[in-house]
């Protein structure tokens, strides 16, 4: 059941995952959004079948319920016929294929040393309050570093926005 | 019975939750009807009319009548939409309302089952991601209908939508602080032991940003400025007629039993009462059902008060409704959370 539902999940994932990219049936931007909405869920469900319920939870809440709405927001206030237009180019194709390639040798050899640890059980199991725990200890630093670089984004941001600083 | 002795306890367990789905959707989707009833009446109350009357006793047809009227008219497509979203928003608006149900305890317990559909331990994290894909529905019809006024809903819709959802996830943090888990059973279990034990008498301030941003998440006045008939002409459904839109109306209903589920669960104490040993999960089957409409007494009186403030307020300015979410809720949701927090951390 379990094997059968992580085959389901992981083809799905890859066949919306690849139209996102190139859909052969529309150009259309808000599609490829929406697909890449699809392969979120779909990635969020195997998360739930490694039984990292928050993790999963977590990604539909904010990936595929608030960061890919405002996606869409911006899409669709794009002028989106220049979009449909637009060809596939050859040395944009070559260069996603080789950055894939590279991504997939680098996570082979990542899964490889990995693999034989694979009897301990793993740091972070399923539960909020054991992530939470593990947050705010062992974690705390990045955690907080990365907390710090968010702040500073935003702060960009409402600066780049302003036209006049008073 | 024997039957279902003899199945093993996967089996039993997918016919009972079969049993439990298919159960609170029937009568979601029944309340759902009778809830645009007492809308349709209570507002005729407030505006000193009689409201619908002709269908049945007091009008009690009036939702059969309204659902042979959506499914026989002609359900017509203007040339200019975008088809296959045209198609899929409708069914995107409905659905998330009615997933939201499958974490919610609707009673204690019948016999030896647990009257919840998915006693989850991240349940509340469930419902929050169930409930920011509801957005979808609306922004992909104002999309999908290619002309202004839904579109203008639509970007509305989407804004407003993650703007109540933060206030809303901040504001229920100092409950799951107080109650120390996400699982909304135990939540209720928390609140079982009298009337000030309730959270809506502990975590008074969470629960009014909480209902102020149900209030928004439901699209409801005063925050219904993806309709807003006034301006847009009723914003991102103007293009949808028959079923389809009979869909976006029953998903907004369905969306709001939702909410008031939530709400009734989170801080008026779920299916319990502080009396009469009401506070117990149920021995008996008549003490079941005694929780099942305890539960649902509580839901049907939230809903009301849904509809009377849609019928007491003016609708907020789009500038009001941005101050008050990002400058009010979301401040004072963060100085609860931080205020309980060190309340906890003083008596520990």
């Amino acid at each position: 059941m379990q094997a059968a539902l992580f085959y389901i999940f992981a083809a799905l994932a890859l066949v919306c995952g690849f139209l996102v990219v190139a859909n052969p049936f529309s150009r259309n931007p808000v599609t490829s959004a929406m697909c890449l909405v699809l392969t979120l869920v779909w990635l969020a469900g195997l998360f739930v079948l490694l039984e990292a319920f928050f993790l999963g939870a977590v990604q539909i809440l904010i990936y595929a319920g608030a960061v890919m709405v405002l996606f869409l927001f911006v899409i669709m206030l794009l002028d989106l016929r220049a979009e449909e237009r637009r060809r596939l180019k050859r040395l944009g194709l070559v260069g996603g294929g080789l950055v894939a390639a590279a991504l997939a040798v680098l996570l082979r050899g990542v899964i490889h040393e990995a693999a034989p640890a694979a009897a301990a059980p793993p740091a972070v199991e399923g539960t909020t309050e054991a992530l939470g725990r593990l947050l705010f200890t062992r974690y705390l630093l990045p955690f907080e570093a990365v907390s710090v670089l968010l702040l500073v984004a935003m702060v960009g941001v409402v600066l780049l926005s302003k036209k006049e600083l008073k | 019975m024997d039957w279902l002795n003899q199945l093993n306890p996967t089996q039993q367990f997918v016919i009972f939750s079969a049993v439990k789905a298919l159960v609170a959707v029937v009568v979601l989707l029944s309340i759902v009807a009778y809830t645009v009833l007492a809308e349709r009446k209570i507002c005729a109350a407030i505006q000193d009319r009689i409201g619908p009357n002709r269908a049945g006793p007091w009008g009690l047809l009036q939702p059969a009548a309204d659902a042979i009227k959506a499914f026989l008219k002609e359900d017509f497509i203007p040339a200019h939409v975008r088809k296959v979203y045209f198609w899929l928003a409708p069914a995107l608006a409905m659905t998330p309302a009615l997933l939201t149900i499958a974490v919610i305890p609707f009673g204690s317990q019948l016999g030896a089952q647990k009257m919840v559909i998915a006693d989850l331990n991240v349940g509340v994290l469930y419902t929050f991601g169930i409930v920011s894909l509801g957005v979808y529905g609306i922004v992909l019809a104002g999309y999908a209908a290619n002309s202004k006024y839904p579109f203008l809903g639509g970007i509305r819709a989407s804004a407003q939508m993650i703007s109540y959802e933060i206030a809303m996830g901040l504001s229920v943090i100092p409950v799951f602080l107080l109650v120390g888990s996400l699982n909304l059973s135990r939540v209720i279990e928390y609140q079982a032991g009298g009337l000030f034990d309730w959270l809506v008498f502990k975590q008074p301030l969470a629960f009014a940003i909480f209902v102020a941003a149900a209030f928004a998440e439901t699209n409801r006045l005063p925050f219904d400025l993806p309709e807003a008939e006034q301006e847009l002409a009723g914003g991102y459904n103007v293009e949808y007629s028959a079923i389809k839109f009979a869909m976006f109306f029953l998903g907004e209903y369905a969306n709001m039993v939702a909410a008031s589920a939530l709400m009734v669960t989170l801080f008026l104490g779920g299916w319990t009462l502080p009396w009469a040993g009401l506070n117990q999960p149920a021995a008996t089957l008549a003490g079941g059902l005694a929780h099942v409409g305890i539960f649902l007494a509580k839901v049907l009186g939230v809903l009301v008060v849904f509809i009377w403030v849609r019928w007491m307020w003016p609708r907020f300015r789009y500038d009001q409704l941005m101050d008050l979410g990002w400058k009010r809720l979301l401040p004072l949701a963060l100085a609860n959370v931080l205020f309980t927090a060190t309340f906890l951390w003083a008596r520990a």
